[in-house]
Order: structure tokens, then sequence, then C-alpha cells
């Protein structure tokens, strides 16, 4: 339950930007009106206080908080992403599977720290065991196009949103204790940069950088969203074990990953023919269009910080 | 002396069943061709889950629930005593017989009484649950009947969508997947339509609303 000085600082500054927005959120709807762009933006901002609160609670708690909260998140993103794959009747006990037995085993193997197991859970077991569940049904029809979608649910949305809290038990020599402030470093980072490419883009954006995949993001948004956040996580080395320009390139590293991570998912979007993953947070759509970029760049992070910085 | 089955139990029972259904189907209702207002209705439904009245329930206000009734066969409603308690007392259901050999009762008649009383039904015009590929089974003669009777009734043709993967014919476990339930245009019966151009018409605006949601 001890928290680092660091976390209450950041939270400080978290809630100053949110206010802000909220003010300027206002501001604009007094001065142009009721428009859809502006119900939008107050939308997407009143549930960043939201997804805050949620964040910040589980912190507080703790290893568990955060496990418990990651596991409810992968619950969600997974139910999102499963809905728009390829299924059939054949593959119930797969799904059931997947939701009620691989889902909660992996985080509990992050809970208990077994490394060796976590790593390779869904990557090597799963990889093997899923379509042995899936084939005893016998039906053949699109059996690999079933099975390549339920493993790539599952690698997207609970092996690789899993790194996040396992961020939580790496070794760090002279930062025990604080590792809760790598979680809030990743996230702050790339949550940032998401919202800053927005803005960017918003106020600068003129030249398209992928108009069959995403026609709202710009070139300007792209630069504009990334280079601020990296620079913002430069500014953040104080709550992290690295140095200001370790923090630096860690968050252009993470940063990129998640732009990328947005291109791809939203490329399976519009191959399964829709705007959003799903619509239970207002104003950004569903869990995995909030979770996309955390996705892309949680498991690399971790292990560049696992091989660099830690011990075990 | 106050009857803790009815206004206890049965509520407590409806509010569990309907957070259920929000967990595993995060159930989201789109009222596209009508508002959620207190009309008399008469919601005709696809149907390929035994699930399938109880997303349209969940999405209905709770104002609208309680005077919405579905219609569901007492052949699977009745057979055992916890399922009758849910049929009965939880959702209220007009109970029909759809074996026509063994009814005592007319179903048609059982679901003009509900109208009647002011409530609103949720019909599954097919009859049966639909388990093959095509969108819709022919639709059953009872809504031509309902419509043929009470003409200022609307008729809201609703899609349940997806319902089926999380829960297939002849599984127990539900798979958590989203779900919606789409509300389309009322219809309602015109000057001189018989019964065949009427359900033609009904189960066309199904189907395109079915087709609508899917693409």
């Amino acid at each position: 339950m001890n928290t680092p000085a660091e976390f209450s600082t950041l939270m400080i500054g978290v809630f100053a930007i949110l206010i802000t927005a909220t003010v300027i959120a206002r501001l604009i709807k007094a001065r142009t009106g009721t428009t859809e762009l502006v119900e939008n933006l107050i939308a997407r901002i009143n549930a960043w206080w939201g997804m805050v609160a949620l964040l910040a609670i589980a912190m507080i708690a703790g290893k568990t908080g955060v496990v418990i909260l990651f596991t409810l998140i992968s619950f969600a993103a997974l139910r999102e992403f499963l809905t728009l794959t390829t299924k059939r009747r054949a593959d119930h006990y797969a799904l059931l599977v997947s939701f009620f037995i691989v889902l909660p085993l992996q985080y509990i193997l992050i809970w208990t720290n077994w490394y060796g197991m976590y790593s390779i859970f869904i990557p090597v077991y799963v990889f093997l065991l899923l379509p042995i569940v899936a084939v005893l049904r016998g039906d053949t029809e699109n059996f690999l196009v079933r099975i390549a979608e339920t493993q790539w649910g599952l690698m997207v949305c609970v092996f690789a949103a899993s790194h996040v809290p396992a961020l939580i038990m790496l070794e760090i020599p002279g930062f025990e204790g604080k590792n809760v402030l790598l979680i809030a470093f990743l996230v702050v980072t790339v949550q940032i940069s998401d919202v800053l490419q927005y803005v960017w883009g918003k106020i600068f954006g003129k030249r398209k950088i992928a108009p069959k995949l995403s026609p709202s993001k710009t070139w300007e948004g792209f630069l504009g969203g990334v280079l601020s956040a990296s620079l913002i996580g430069a500014g953040l080395w104080w709550m992290t074990p690295f140095t200001p320009l370790q923090a630096f390139a860690l968050a252009l590293m993470s940063t990129l990953l998640g732009f990328f991570g947005g291109l791809v998912m939203s490329a399976i979007k519009r191959d399964k023919g829709v705007k959003d993953w799903g619509h239970l947070i207002a104003g950004h759509g569903g869990f995995v269009d909030r979770l996309d970029s955390v996705v892309f760049s949680a498991p690399i992070f971790f292990h560049v910080v696992r091989y660099f910085w830690s011990v075990a | 002396m106050f009857d803790y089955k009815k206004h206890l139990l049965a509520p407590l029972t409806g509010s569990a069943i309907t957070l259920f259904a929000r967990l595993v189907t995060a159930v989201r209702g789109v009222w596209e061709g009508c508002e959620p207002v207190a009309r008399q209705r008469v919601y005709f439904a696809n149907h390929g889950s035994n699930g399938d009245f109880v997303l349209v329930w969940t999405v209905l206000p709770p104002a609208l629930r309680a005077q919405t009734r579905p219609v569901a066969g007492s052949d699977y409603w009745l057979n055992t005593p916890l399922k009758a308690f849910v049929g009965r007392d939880v959702f209220r259901a007009v109970l029909i017989d759809r074996n026509p050999e063994t009814r005592t009762l007319d179903p048609v008649g059982q679901m003009a009484e509900a109208l009647e009383q002011g409530d609103s039904l949720i019909l599954f015009p097919e009859g049966t649950r639909n388990t093959g590929d095509d969108l819709l089974l022919p639709f059953k003669p009872g809504l031509f009947h309902l419509a043929q009777k009470y003409p200022d009734v609307d008729l809201v043709p609703t899609w349940i969508d997806n319902l089926t993967s999380v829960m297939p014919k002849g599984e127990v476990i539900p798979v958590p997947l989203l779900c919606s339930v789409t509300f389309g245009d009322p219809l309602r019966i015109r000057d001189g339509e018989n019964k065949l151009e009427f359900i033609t018409r009904a189960e066309d605006a199904l189907r395109a609303l079915g087709q609508e949601v899917q693409s």
C-alpha cells in the first residue's frame, strides 16, 4: 500500500492536465455551441477521468490491484476481439478455454512471477494445445483461419497486455518498491502520444500518412505527437531508473511501437468492416481501441528494461 | 401477507439475470426505427438461442421492461420448478403450448389477453430456434392474427445479433462476445392486406434489418 512519493507528484501533474483539458473543452463548447466534435472531445475527456481513476486506484492497491485490473481489461478486450473473428459452432470449447482457462492462468502466472512460464504459456502451450481442442470437433471449414484468428486474439489481448502488470515484478537495483512507476511511465507516454497525435493532427494535420488504413492520421500528427510525447517521457526520468536520454529513447521506442500498433489494429478493423472495436468507452470506442498502442509497446518495453536494467 | 417470492425474489432474480447478460455480452440496444417510449408494442425478433428474450428484456428501460412480456414455449419453461419460477414470476412470460395436439388454450388468445391488459409482447414468429444458415425461418401466422385484431399496436422488427455465437443450441456455458439488439421501423397491417402479404412483409422487414446489422 505504500506508493512511492514520485507517484503523488505524477498524479498531481495528470490531474492538472485533465482539469485543463476539461476547462478548455467547456470553453470551446461555450464558444462554438454543441457540435459533434466538441461532444466527442468532452466524452473522451470524461472517459479519461474514469480511466485515470481506475488505474490510480489499482496502482495504489499495488501488485494485486494492477493484476486484477489488467485481468478485467484483457477480458473486455478479448470479448471485443473474438466477436469479430471467424468462428463456428465447433469452436465453442476452444473459445471457452480461451476465456475461462487461458486468460486467468496467464494472470496467475504473472502474479506468481513465474517468468519462464508466462513468457511461453500462450505462444507455445496454447498455440499447440488450442487447435487440438478445436480439431476434436471435426469441423474443417475455415479451420486455419479460425484457429489463427483466435490465437492472434489471445496474443494481443492477453499475452501482450499482461506484460504491463509484469513490469511490477522486475527487480531493478536501487528501484525496489517503485516498480509501479514503470507502468505509469509506459502508460502515460504511450497514451499521451495518442492524445498529442490527435491534437497535432487536428491543428496542423495536412498530409495523410496512411489514407487507406486510418484517414484521420497525418504526418504532422504522427511526428508532432511522437516527438512531443517522447520529450515528455524524457521529462519524466526522475520517476524511473533511467537517465533523461534513456527515458527519451525508451519513450520514443514505445510511442513508435504504439503508433504502428494502432495502424495494425486499424487494418484489422477495416478488414472486418467495423469502425470501432466496441462501444463501452464513450468517445473512444472499445477497450481495444484505447489499448492498441499500449499492447504493442508493453512486451518490448518489458524485455528491453528487463535485459538492460533488471537483475532477474 | 407479504409475497416475498413475487416482490423480492423475482425482481432480484431479474436484476441478477440482466447483470449476467451484460457481463457476458455487454449488450447494447440500438433504437433505429423507433424510440424507447411507453407505447403498446409487439417486438417480433429472430430466434436462435434460449437467451434471446433475456437480451431484448435487458436493453429495454426498466419502466418498459415492467410492461413487456415474452411469449415462450411452455414445454421448455415449465419442465423444472426453477425454470417455471423464472418464466412465470421473473419474466411474466406468456407461456404457450406449441403442440396443437395437447394444447387446451389458444396461443393467439393468450397473447391477446396480455395485450388487453395493456402489456407489450416479445414474440419469436419463427416459432422455434433457427440453427441453419438462413437468416430467418418462415414465420408462423400468429403475428398476422394479432396485427388484425389490434391494428393500433406497433409491431417492431427486432434483430438480436450474435447471441447464437455466445450460446449455440445444445451448449450450456456461454462464450463472452458482444451482442446487440436493434429495433427497426414499426409495422402496422394495411387495409385489405391478407395473411400471406402481411407475413411476407414482416419477414422482409426483419430480414432487411438483420442484413443491415450484419453488414
